[in-house]
């Protein structure tokens, strides 16, 4: 039922984006206004919910400790999981994460990971046998276009205002917080471009996204280093988009990173 | 450091495995390996051995999926238990269901789905033995399994990744290379249009190497587009 209003209401944004408009009036590469609000949660070590526009999506860090990977032994661990919750929209169901969610989980998680923004090598406790594990939980709480974005902000923004729990005998008090902070480094953040028609846009609002030809979504670090990219959508890019949209993130995550 | 990592990963000009920063690993591909399937292909890309099975256009199960005006292409990239050095647990995971994503959004562009409305596509890629980069020999495997099945297309997808090493912009990573490099970058390509239907990224990338691993990556598709060209002209004849 969705996906024919879409093929309705592909043909207006379409024109629209022809005639240089958007739906909500915004520049092609124009972000909706974005809240990022850390330290949410009180219970977690780290959190922050990120408006941008309508959508909402709050990141709870949470650390424990484990073992770590056998071919990584003096490394912390991270993970990152997104939950599409289908309080966020009717367009979301209950049941196990089906690939959107999974794709989120891992275009999030491959910014933050690939940036090395957190310094794992400190998070080893006793090397091969003892390490922190840093989860990262992402919930959608109202969905209207571009969780890329949103949720990477909110990742970055709740790891930086993690701080460890009290340990005592190796034990982890999680009522106690200490004032020591989790290693965060950089302040990676991804943006993404939606292409519709021939046009391209940043930060799709969820009518531009339900029409979508293509998307990209790049992450780069303080540096202006890329560290992940991902294109979806059924259609394509050319060559010469996709280079002028890489230069146009470095710009644009400028906006981004100084929220954080 | 991880275990294992190489000190360098190229010396005199030469890697590891002996070749040159822009060169492929050596590629064979050969079509209607299967006899079930309505079209099929074989792979092997260095230590990458992918089968491909293609299905259809036939009935939608379940049937609510089906869409009016077009086939669905459905891909399936599913990683043998044994084709990896430690054990893969079977079954999907959450790196298959996001390759077999990224595969099936690389190959809808070339099809005309809009031919076959209320049917399925199906395609099946099994990674046999994995050595680095099964994503780009799955993608070209089903588009050769397309192309076998006699499913009309526009052209064939043609995939290959380049990256970064030891600070070098390299085609095609191998294992060590991807295991340790500083950077992937998989690309897929609609030959002749300048159109990329796959990217994906991961590592790092400073100013100027995006654009040099890019360009590469492209030439790189276009050498594989070359030996796809010529396995269907040899399973079928034509100059």
């Amino acid at each position: 039922m969705f996906d024919i209003v879409a093929d309705i209401k592909k043909d207006f944004i379409v024109n629209l984006l022809r005639s240089k408009k958007r739906v909500d009036n915004r520049a092609f590469d124009e972000y909706r206004p974005i809240v990022v609000e850390p330290g949410v949660s009180e219970k977690a070590e780290g959190s922050s919910l990120v408006k941008i526009g309508n959508t909402q999506v709050m990141v709870g860090v949470k650390l424990a400790i484990g073992e770590p990977f056998s071919d990584m032994p003096d490394l912390g661990v991270m993970m990152t999981n997104a939950e599409l919750n289908p309080l966020a929209s009717p367009r979301f169901e209950k049941g196990p994460p089906d690939e959107d969610t999974i794709e989120l989980s891992r275009v999030v998680d491959r910014v933050i990971r690939e940036s090395k923004c957190i310094e794992l090598e400190k998070l080893c406790i006793t090397e091969g046998e003892e390490v922190w594990i840093v989860f990262i939980d992402a919930h959608i709480l109202d969905y209207d276009g571009n969780l890329f974005d949103a949720t990477a902000l909110g990742a970055i923004s709740a790891l930086r205002n993690t701080r460890f729990p009290k340990v005592e005998d190796g034990r982890i008090i999680y009522s106690e917080k200490t004032d020591k902070k989790l290693p965060v480094v950089d302040r990676p953040v991804e943006t993404t471009f939606a292409k519709i028609g021939k046009d391209i846009v940043l930060d799709p609002v969820l009518d531009e996204e339900l029409v979508l030809d293509a998307r990209i979504t790049i992450g780069t670090n303080e540096k202006g280093d890329i560290c992940a990219m991902q294109k979806g959508g059924d259609g394509t890019f050319t060559q010469e988009e996709i280079i002028d949209l890489v230069n146009k993130s470095r710009e644009k995550s400028e906006e981004l990173r100084k929220l954080v | 450091m991880k275990i294992g990592e190489p000190e360098k990963f190229i010396i005199d000009g030469k890697r590891l495995d002996g070749r040159k920063p822009g060169e492929l690993r050596k590629v064979k591909i050969e079509v209607g390996v299967l006899k079930k399937a309505d079209g099929s292909a074989y792979v092997e890309w260095g230590g990458n051995k992918v089968l491909a099975a293609c299905y259809g256009p036939r009935e939608v199960h379940p049937k609510h999926l089906a869409r009016a005006d077009r086939a669905i292409l459905r891909c399936t990239y599913s990683m043998a238990p044994f084709s990896v050095t430690d054990r893969k647990r079977p079954g999907p995971d959450r790196r298959s269901i996001e390759i077999s994503k990224v595969t099936r959004q690389a190959l809808e562009p070339v099809v005309f789905t809009n031919l076959f409305p209320r049917t399925a596509i199906d395609v099946f890629i099994e990674i046999l033995q994995a050595q680095a980069g099964t994503r780009c020999t799955g993608i070209v495997a089903a588009s050769m399994a397309l192309a076998d099945a006699g499913i009309p297309m526009r052209n064939l997808v043609p995939a290959c990744a380049a990256g970064k090493v030891g600070g070098e912009i390299v085609l095609d990573l191998s294992d060590v290379e991807d295991n340790f490099g500083e950077a992937d970058l998989p690309v897929a390509i609609v030959p002749q249009k300048d159109e990329v239907t796959l990217i994906q990224m991961d590592g790092n990338f400073e100013k100027g190497e995006f654009e040099k691993a890019f360009k590469l990556a492209v030439e790189g598709c276009m050498k594989i587009y070359e030996i796809q060209k010529e396995a269907l002209k040899k399973r079928y004849g034509g100059a």
